[in-house]
């Protein structure tokens, strides 16, 4: 993106930086970056903390301190404005153990998630899950839903993850929470959420060849005909 | 500067207008362009027709063809090892399937190789970041799926190659759009959220360029949605992956086949020669090319490297001369400048409004006509908003969104963006968002059949890096369709190649007179790819780079 840069914004960028700590070290970085940019602005060439950079893919969680200040903050790196007095590392990876299960196998119920999950019983509902969340996922409720067999409202709740892995470094009960909300998800996709009868239909017509003949016609027309037929097509 | 609800006092009067325009516009319906007039925009307006900026590939299969000039740098440059430092003797990974790649069309192939019969101990995943460090998981808007009864793949197909200028290759799009409702079946049997309305129906929406409402959705991380559903169903298989180990050239044999690749270890700087039956390669696109210098909604991984091997190898590629420009990147803030805003604003009813608040186009034209209307409105015209840092944009209404469809739906549906802008401060329920085309897809690539045979044996292609499925433009929801359709035909084709499949001695020959071609060209300036991961560290920096003996 630096080749989109105007002479405006580098000029405010000189007259604006802050100083930042990366892995202890002091450095002064314009004030208008993200962390992931600060950090590439002072030399990082990111082969791990890096993936989509727009805040879906949950590569660059972002673990920081302020001056002055006791408590520990994180963040998504492509997603947070740098800050002056940040003392910040990235989590290189997030070990944490994802069971192997068959979803054709399994009902959708709290022993689902007991039996690969045992260690969601232990949860001590202390939310600090929740509050390291950088997508603002009621952590905790998803968890204690799973572990009541709400399994539509765990799914719901922990939709907008993007296993980053945070709740469960800070998880003092050692939930991999990230691992839990995909299997309630994928057991309230399949058992759940019902699936519309005309598109097993649909399927069938297919399969059956009703289409051929349709298709055999399209290709058989000119461009200019098929220019044609597409103008007038209807619109819904 | 001082900002009230994130925006600048400037761009709080242009503001001022749309608010006093809405309820105006809330049935207006801006007129649709006819084809003279999508003809006439494009042409004036759109990268893809700005020959100054492309130029005539030099060597290979493709010779002449014209392409943008980042295209033909890669396509240009020398590899990045030497093919006498490679020792093909010492075989690290010897497989019936290769995979490179590993985001969805990568992964639905690999899943599909197993489901058709290759053991898990026979497939082996080469992804050059995380499982799924990919454009998949940022595709937000939706999935084009002809299921609904007032809908058929016959017009599916019409709009598929009507957006495309009729330049598809028929076989291949009708592929994709008769495969689509098996692929939905498999998503739903796998447990993958799509939305449904009050009736248990899917929730369908339209998109750029659809004559049905055909759009299906997961909230907007669809993308996301559909890949950690088949990422956990690949884990569960227990196939095997290598993370962090691109692929950095193909092998051949004697015959032209190609016979696998060599992998290179990012972290630990070590490669790894694997013999495969078959290889698919999926490796999706080129965003961060950055091509014509635009920004990017693409993830940081996108470098075309898929295409530069295949070519090397002798592939033949096509349509590489379009370049799809998504045409509501973010232009404010500074911070996300370039990332996607997804089609389902407008699919959801939001407007294309200038500085004046009226409509400047009809907010679903195809892809590349939208993009264009958006361009002429900024370059042509003075009804553009300017950014503090210059950047010029246009209104994206999304509080109209809850004026037609209630309150709340924003946070519902648009969950995704909805976060991403109150990061920087911004409501989108209550103002409108700026925004500008954004480099997003690479509408070409390597060429295939329908069961995704390249043109040489060995190899097959699914997902962005290849081409022909969607002729010079695509529509959306076709892209999050392409790579389960031709990643799942692609598993399926390598389970039956792998029987009949007849591997000569490993080589890299391919590559060495790839070098003496290069050097017979001439070139002025010596590059080397594929490029692996774009560079973004500061100009102060890159002149202090220096590399150490070992």
């Amino acid at each position: 993106m630096s080749k989109t840069k105007t002479v405006t914004e580098k000029k405010k960028e000189e007259n604006f930086k802050v100083k930042i700590y990366i892995m202890g070290q002091a450095y002064e970085v314009p004030a208008t970056l993200t962390i992931m940019k600060a950090m590439e602005f002072v030399g990082y060439k990111f082969t791990r903390g890096s993936g989509c950079r727009a805040g879906f893919c949950g590569a660059c969680s972002t673990v920081y301190r302020k001056e002055g200040d006791f408590r520990i903050y994180t963040a998504l790196a492509c997603q947070t404005m740098v800050e002056g007095g940040m003392v910040l590392t990235q989590l290189p990876f997030v070990p944490a153990d994802k069971p192997e299960y068959d979803i054709n196998n399994l009902v959708p119920s709290a022993n689902a998630v007991l039996r690969y999950f045992p260690e969601v019983a232990r949860c001590l509902s202390c939310n600090a899950c929740s509050k390291v969340c950088p997508q603002d996922i009621k952590v905790m409720d998803y968890i204690q839903h799973s572990l009541q067999g709400q399994i539509e409202r765990a799914a719901e709740g922990s939709f907008d993850c993007v296993s980053c892995g945070l709740c469960a470094i800070r998880c003092p009960a050692e939930i991999p929470q990230y691992h839990v909300a995909q299997l309630v998800r994928r057991l309230h996709g399949k058992y759940l959420m019902k699936t519309p009868a005309y598109l097993g239909e649909r399927i069938k017509e297919i399969e059956d060849g009703k289409y051929e003949d349709g298709f055999k016609e399209l290709f058989s027309l000119s461009k200019d005909e098929l220019e044609e037929r597409y103008k007038n097509r209807d619109k819904e | 500067m001082k900002l009230i609800g994130g925006y600048t006092e400037e761009m709080r009067k242009s503001i001022d207008n749309v608010n006093k325009t809405r309820s105006k516009r809330l049935n207006e319906v801006f007129p649709h362009m006819t084809m003279e007039e999508r003809d006439k925009v494009l042409k004036e307006n759109h990268p893809d027709y700005k020959q100054e900026v492309k130029r005539a590939i030099q060597h290979g299969k493709n010779k002449g063809d014209i392409v943008p000039d980042e295209v033909a740098d890669v396509l240009e440059s020398y590899p990045i090892i030497n093919p006498d430092d490679i020792d093909l003797s010492k075989i690290d990974y010897d497989v019936g399937v290769l995979v490179i790649g590993a985001g969805g069309a990568g992964t639905a192939a690999a899943i599909w190789a197993n489901y058709s019969g290759v053991p898990v101990d026979d497939i082996l995943v080469s992804s050059k970041l995380r499982h799924g460090d990919a454009n998949t998981v940022m595709a937000q808007g939706g999935i084009q799926i002809a299921d609904r009864p007032e809908d058929s793949p016959l017009i599916h197909y019409l709009d598929a190659v009507g957006g495309g200028h009729f330049d598809n290759i028929p076989e291949l799009a009708k592929a994709l759009v008769s495969d689509a409702p098996a692929v939905l079946k498999w998503h739903k049997d796998l447990g993958t959220m799509y939305d449904l309305d009050e009736n248990g129906n899917f929730m369908v929406l339209s998109g750029g360029g659809t004559s049905r409402l055909r759009m299906h959705s997961a909230k907007d991380y669809t993308g996301l949605e559909i890949f950690r559903v088949i990422r956990d169903e690949f884990r569960n298989l227990e196939i095997p992956m290598l993370e962090f180990t691109p692929a950095i050239e193909l092998l051949t044999d004697e015959t032209g086949r190609v016979t696998g690749a060599v992998l290179y270890h990012l972290e630990t700087k070590q490669y790894f020669v694997v013999r495969a039956k078959t290889t698919i390669m999926a490796t999706g696109g080129f965003g961060r090319l950055h091509v014509a210098g635009f920004p990017t909604t693409n993830h940081y991984g996108a470098t075309m490297d898929g295409v530069l091997m295949a070519y090397r190898a002798n592939a033949t590629l096509r349509n590489l001369e379009s370049t799809q420009f998504h045409p509501t990147g973010a232009a404010y803030p500074e911070q996300i400048v370039g990332l996607l805003i997804t089609e389902k604003v407008r699919g959801l009813g939001a407007q294309v409004l200038g500085r004046d608040g009226e409509q400047v186009c009809y907010p679903l034209e195809p892809r590349d006509v939208e993009a264009s209307a958006i361009i002429r409105t900024c370059t042509s015209t003075d009804n553009y908003i300017e950014s503090p840092t210059g950047m010029r944009g246009v209104w994206l209404d999304s509080p109209l969104i809850e004026e037609l469809r209630g309150k709340g739906t924003i946070k519902k549906n648009l969950a995704a963006m909805d976060r991403m802008f109150q990061r920087f401060s911004i409501d989108m329920t209550v103002d409108p968002i700026l925004i500008y085309p954004t480099l997003h897809y690479q509408n070409g690539g390597v060429l295939h059949d329908e069961w995704c045979h390249s043109s040489i044996p060995g190899l097959l292609i699914a997902g962005e890096v290849s081409g022909g499925v969607h002729g010079k433009n695509r529509l959306m929801g076709n892209s999050l369709l392409e790579i389960n359709v031709f990643g799942r035909r692609a598993g399926i084709e390598a389970a039956k190649e792998i029987k009949k499949a007849k591997v000569g001695n490993l080589s890299l020959d391919h590559v060495r007179k790839n070098i003496s071609t290069l050097d017979s060209l001439g070139l002025k300036k010596k590059r080397y790819a594929p490029m692996l991961l774009p560079e973004y560290r500061s100009d102060i920096v890159r002149h202090r780079l220096v590399q150490l003996y070992e």
